[in-house]
């Protein structure tokens, strides 16, 4: 098993940086899959408890300018590791004004993602490396199934999300009054975040959001673009999700 | 007693009383004829502060009242810390600062006049005490390094506010390295990032010191000096010995100097004491937190010796006026006559028991910097064997 990359440029790595963030914003250890063509991130958890689980892709092209991999087998050409994601976010971050930042798979006593960091601080300093060693665990073949990309359900109702920081502080201040949030939406670009209790009720709605296309026509065209579909989510679940949030990101779905 | 200090002046001696209060927790304030000296030592004895404050400092200084004795006092870290607290605001509004000592209700009073009329008036307890002194040269440490504060705190900026300890060395093509030390522990499933950093011999004022040496010490008792350099702009030298022997951190300007001294981890391997005769005599029983077994194999020490892993303090009532370093002494473990079996009597397991925070317990020393590691006596746990073997090397 091997594994080797590079980023050079400069806003490639403060992307993927931020990235990272994101994910040690959202789960304490993540898995990571490395194939030939995409870097993932995935956190399963059991969902039906009312566990999150995340998935979160990125092509390996837009981020590396060298990727080198070569999976446990020849029919199975991926790498599961797992990791803290806090450490990989805390070595990115050191990175700010690197030349280069490299990945590599190594072992060292015990398995490694080794990210090596060439910075020059100004034209008068020495070169300088900083080297951080992350500890992984290998994920073996016969858990890889749990760690595959979710099959999203076939949806009601899909809508696009508000830009996210504002959908952000309406939450936050939500959470003070309830543990529950319901989410409605409908086909015509309309959503509502309402809370229940007993003494108050709190709606608050957002119009005009677009709906992506569906992919089953049948099941809207028996349905009236006016007819809410609603979800009851745990506040605290969706805030963390919110809060995480650090990519700026051009479509947000929400699918229920 | 009475000093006056004014204007930018003001701020810095209130960072200096900052970098302090991060070792200790109790201030040793002694006026001398050199100048005002404010000092400081950790609870287990393994970190101690110095700042010297020459008479240039001060707009006046007055070492003693005719007729009053010299006088030396110890007061709580934290009450003349608050005096200090808000450094934008001593900047902002204070324009000058006095110390003076009033014998007669035996309390230090410390006075900030302010802008506006306004003046705010501290009466601090002190304590009586015998004058605090580390015995350390900076001549005597074979290795130096020295570099602007600046260098140093990117040094260290990649590393952890939390961590405790990190090794400082020397690595190939003499490059100076910094590496996070973690506490081997065999039973800990999750094992911690480790992160170096490698910083090149042109960014350093000086270096003295063979590839391959290192010490380790505390890195926050380290941050203290390094945030007061930083923000005074001075260099930072570093003078060091083998590990074990304690590390000399100094700064220093025409009006001030400061002194950090601070413990090393001590080499234990499984070498045969021989070959270290001339070494000090190792730590004993390493402080490890309650739920973790220790697994160091004390018999491989035949020393004891309570001093020895301390800074060697003195605290003589008689030292008029010297400065805390004395040109000759040594610590006092050199000083016994090296047998082939250093301190072969045992005394008591007379150790302070409790834990205490920010000291680095004795542990192994795993030499590092030219890539090799002590392997750690366990394999990695996992359902598999590991798979994963070096990348290919250097493109």
């Amino acid at each position: 098993m091997k594994f080797r990359a590079k980023i050079v440029d400069t806003a490639c790595l403060n992307h993927f940086t931020r990235v990272s963030s994101m994910i040690a914003k959202l789960a304490k250890t993540c898995t990571l899959r490395i194939s030939p063509d995409k870097l993932n991130f995935v956190l399963s958890d059991k969902v039906a408890n009312g566990g999150v689980s995340m998935w979160c892709e990125l092509e390996q092209e837009n981020f590396f300018s060298e990727f080198q991999m070569e999976g446990v087998s020849a029919e199975n050409n991926e790498i599961y590791l797992e990791l803290t994601s806090e450490n990989l976010s805390r070595a990115l971050k050191t990175a700010q004004n690197a030349r280069t930042l490299k990945i590599k798979l190594t072992n060292k006593h015990f398995p490694c993602l080794t990210v090596s960091i060439e910075l020059q601080l100004s034209v008068s300093s020495s070169s300088r490396v900083v080297t951080h060693d992350i500890p992984v665990k290998v994920i073996p073949r016969k858990l890889w199934k749990d760690l595959q990309e979710p099959t999203i359900p076939d949806a009601d109702v899909s809508i696009y999300l508000p830009v996210l920081k504002t959908m952000k502080s309406v939450v936050e201040k939500m959470k003070n009054i309830s543990n529950h949030l319901i989410i409605e939406a409908n086909l015509n670009g309309e959503l509502n975040l309402k809370i229940e209790t007993e003494l108050v009720c709190v709606t608050t709605h957002f119009k005009d959001l677009g709906n992506p296309p569906l992919a089953s026509e049948n099941a809207s065209q028996d349905r009236n673009s006016e007819q809410m579909a609603e979800v009851h989510i745990d506040i605290r679940k969706l805030l963390q999700f919110l809060a995480g949030q650090q990519v700026n990101p051009t479509k947000a779905t929400c699918i229920s | 007693m009475k000093c006056l200090v004014t204007g930018s002046n003001v701020k810095v001696l209130g960072k200096a009383v900052h970098s302090l209060s991060r070792i200790g927790d109790e201030l040793y304030l002694e006026p001398l004829e050199d100048g005002l000296s404010l000092r400081t030592v950790n609870s287990s004895r393994s970190a101690y502060a110095c700042f010297l404050f020459a008479p240039l400092f001060f707009q006046q200084y007055q070492v003693a009242t005719p007729g009053q004795d010299q006088l030396r006092c110890k007061i709580l870290m934290k009450s003349f810390l608050s005096v200090f607290r808000s450094l934008a605001m001593l900047e902002k509004t204070v324009e000058k600062c006095c110390i003076s000592l009033n014998d007669r209700s035996s309390r230090l009073v410390v006075q900030l006049h302010c802008k506006y009329g306004v003046r705010k008036t501290h009466n601090l307890s002190f304590q009586d005490c015998e004058s605090l002194q580390a015995v350390f040269d900076p001549a005597l440490c074979p290795h130096v390094l020295r570099a602007p504060a600046r260098v140093l705190v990117e040094a260290v900026q990649p590393f952890p506010p939390a961590l405790a300890e990190v090794t400082l060395g020397i690595g190939r093509g003499r490059r100076v390295i910094l590496r996070s030390y973690q506490e081997e522990e065999a039973d800990s499933a999750i094992k911690a990032m480790v992160t170096e950093m490698s910083i090149g011999e042109e960014d350093f004022q000086q270096l003295q010191a063979q590839e391959g040496v290192a010490i380790t010490f505390c890195l926050k008792e380290f941050r203290g000096l390094l945030s007061f350099a930083e923000s005074a702009n001075l260099s930072l030298s570093i003078h060091f010995d083998a590990p074990g022997r304690p590390a000399i951190f100094a700064i220093e300007d025409s009006l001030l100097d400061g002194h950090f001294v601070l413990a090393t981890l001590s080499e234990l391997d499984s070498h045969p004491q021989t070959l270290h005769a001339q070494e000090e005599p190792q730590r004993p029983e390493p402080r490890l937190p309650a739920h973790s077994t220790p697994h160091l194999d004390l018999d491989d020490f035949a020393a004891d010796d309570m001093d020895s892993y301390m800074i060697a303090m003195e605290t003589s009532l008689g030292s008029e006026g010297s400065r805390a370093l004395p040109s000759t002494s040594l610590l006092p473990g050199l000083q016994h006559p090296c047998s082939s079996s250093p301190h072969s009597e045992e005394e008591d397991d007379d150790m302070e028991p409790s834990t205490v925070p920010g000291t680095p317990p004795p542990k192994k020393f795993r030499s590092l910097f030219f890539g090799s590691i002590l392997a750690p006596a366990h394999s990695p746990q996992g359902p598999s064997p590991v798979l994963a073997e070096d990348s290919e090397g250097e493109g």
